[in-house]
């Protein structure tokens, strides 16, 4: 069932949103299907009895006093900004111009 | 006259507070050793030198007017580049993070500033920590002070070499599945990696955030105690942060350093990590060490831990799942790199897949894709549905062993150092050398890495693993000191003590370029 194609990391590529060559696809799509055949094994074990840990030490209800306190200003939020336009992050356009 | 970079933390703070030698001397011998080594070793992403020396001269004023000071003030220390300090760049070792200067410290980092401890710079690392060799950094890897044509271990290799080569007393490493405790293990140096919870993970650069782990790295277990007393304890800023009142750590390695402090102990073999397909002089050193821990009066029983063998898989499909998420940040809109696409039309999505294309090494591509595709649906319960469920069954085993023992040992890794590009190429393999350190992520209890001496067939380091329950960190540093006494006592000297003068293999460098 964890035959990995080129087309699905090309895919998941897309999800991921990094930008592959078609090179690093191909040396990927191998790469993953080794991986996933050894990682497989924990389905092994994995039976329907056996509860799943997210957390190795659960907390629960970790609140705070809801009032002010100090954060970063703005100057401190935008310093390391790539781009920016007065007080905002500044981004290419979110919409394909047709 | 004493080399000042040669003493342990605990002694140099011991100078410091008596008034026998002041920070800005300690700092600047530590920054000439860097000067002298680093060039070969490139422990350092980025070396503080003046601002170092300004910390130092602020504590030795400090300590003149008569303050009330910690007792590490004036005391140097090196910071893994994972962790954000407001005032050197922070880059976690990749390059879509080149140059970033944080609005902020790391609570761990400020906890240092607060105990008057001197930062010299930023330590190397595999990029985003995911490695065990720092070949994944994007500036190049450190080389091991024992042999400079091997690894340093990973993803910790900056800052185990720091203290190792003698740049740096103490660092802060991260361990998320063993980035702390391997690279203790291949450098002969001391690693702890505490109790989920028990250090802030507030401004360490998220990899995999329910297993990663803040933790000392030192030369001598008490130097440890005292680092980790430093950062430790309840932070608000961090959600997973546990509100327990903990003893000091160092008072712990103390109780170690007394005659009987091994008597009656119950030490652990787990014998699923401890041994079969090890290299013949780790498993021989670790055999010499249960000798003499059982000589010393503790008891040694063999315990099972069957799940463990499933904890790399499980690990595996946990922290790329995880650090997918993390990694997701890197967006190219708030912070680090942004690069636009070659051709075709610029939307935002467009200069983050370019950015992050650009920006990312080949093993966080690989993670992260790895990740996304165990996430994703029709797989989810097949793979991370199942890691977790693994995860669950390591819980057990550990609470079992724990029930019959005080402690669990194990050989800190399979091998001592491996060579540059030995497992580059194979993904698998290098996953393979976290076998020992994994399950105490998974399961969220406290390890420690301590030198226990050099393998007969090539003269490197052997580290050996402490475990103990989740909270039960003092434990480690108790049993740990004692161990390493036992062992110094029967060598006459300290392990890093033996390690190669580096600063007369300036040579190294100038002969390489000349080749």
């Amino acid at each position: 069932m964890s035959e990995i194609t080129a087309q699905q990391v090309a895919h998941l590529a897309n999800l991921a949103r990094i930008d592959l060559s078609q090179e690093e696809i191909e040396s990927l799509t191998s790469e993953l299907g080794q991986i996933v055949e050894a990682v497989a094994k924990v389905q092994e074990v994995a039976g329907p009895d056996v509860p799943a840990t997210s957390h190795p030490l659960p907390l629960t209800n970790v609140f705070r006093e809801d009032e002010v306190r100090p954060s970063l200003t703005v100057e401190q939020a935008l310093a390391a900004a790539p781009d920016r336009l007065d007080d905002k992050f500044k981004v290419a356009p979110i919409l394909d111009e047709e | 006259m004493t080399d000042l970079t040669r003493l342990p933390a605990a002694t140099l703070a011991g100078l410091l507070a008596s008034g026998d030698v002041s920070s800005v001397e300690a700092t600047r011998a530590h920054l000439d050793r860097i000067d002298a080594v680093d060039a070969d070793v490139h422990a350092f992403l980025h070396v503080a030198g003046d601002k170092a020396l300004a910390t130092a001269e602020a504590i030795d004023a400090r300590r003149a007017a008569g303050d009330a000071l910690g007792p590490l003030a004036g005391v140097p220390v090196a910071i893994k580049d994972v962790l954000a300090t407001a005032d050197m760049p922070s880059t976690s070792g990749s390059k879509i993070l080149e140059g970033y200067l944080p609005p902020y410290d790391a609570t761990v980092v400020a906890r240092l500033r607060a105990a008057g401890l001197v930062p010299l710079g930023k330590t190397n690392m595999d990029e985003f920590a995911m490695g065990s060799s720092t070949e994944h950094s994007a500036y190049g890897p450190t080389r091991n002070p024992w042999d400079l044509e091997r690894i340093p271990g990973g993803s910790g290799g900056g800052s185990a070499a720091a203290v190792s080569a003698f740049e740096a007393p103490l660092a802060l490493g991260s361990d998320t599945g063993g980035s702390i405790r391997q690279p203790a293990a291949v450098t002969g140096s001391v690693g702890v990696k505490p109790t989920y919870g028990g250090v802030s993970r507030y401004g360490a650069i998220s990899l995999a955030s329910s297993l990663d782990q803040v933790g000392p790295v030192s030369r001598t277990v008490l130097d440890a105690g005292l680092l980790h007393d430093v950062i430790g304890g309840h932070d608000p800023f961090d959600s997973t942060s546990l509100t327990d009142t903990w003893p000091s750590m160092a008072d712990a390695a103390r109780a170690g350093l007394v005659d009987g402090a091994l008597r009656g102990v119950r030490v652990g073999v787990i014998k699923e990590i401890s041994g079969d397909g090890y290299q013949a002089g780790v498993k021989q050193r670790f055999d010499e060490s249960l000798a003499m821990l059982e000589s010393a009066g503790a008891e040694i029983v063999e315990v099972s831990a069957p799940s463990f063998e499933y904890a790399v898989a499980a690990y595996y499909l946990i922290l790329p799942a995880e650090a997918s998420s993390n990694l997701a940040r890197f967006d190219s809109v708030r912070f680090g790199l942004r690069v636009d696409p070659a051709d075709g039309p610029v939307t935002v999505e467009r200069v983050m897949a370019a950015t992050r294309d650009a920006g990312f090494g080949p093993e966080v591509k690989r993670r992260i894709i790895l990740g996304t595709y165990a996430l994703s649906a029709g797989y989810y319960d097949a793979y991370y549905g199942s890691a977790q469920k693994v995860r669950t069954l390591i819980q057990r085993d550990f609470s079992a062993a724990f029930e019959k023992v005080d402690v669990l040992v194990s050989p800190s890794a399979p091998t001592t150092a491996f060579k540059f590009g030995e497992k580059l190429a194979d993904p698998m393999a290098m996953y393979l050398n976290d076998v020992t350190t994994i399950p105490a992520n998974l399961a969220g209890v406290p390890g420690m890495g301590l030198p226990i001496g050099l393998a007969p067939e090539d003269g490197l380091p052997v580290g050996l693993q402490l475990m103990a329950p989740a909270r039960a960190d003092a434990r480690l540093y108790t049993i740990g000191a004692a161990l390493e006494r036992l062992l110094e006592e029967k060598w006459g000297h300290s392990l890093l003590s033996q390690a190669p003068d580096l600063s007369a293999s300036e040579m190294f460098a100038s002969e390489e370029g000349a080749v």
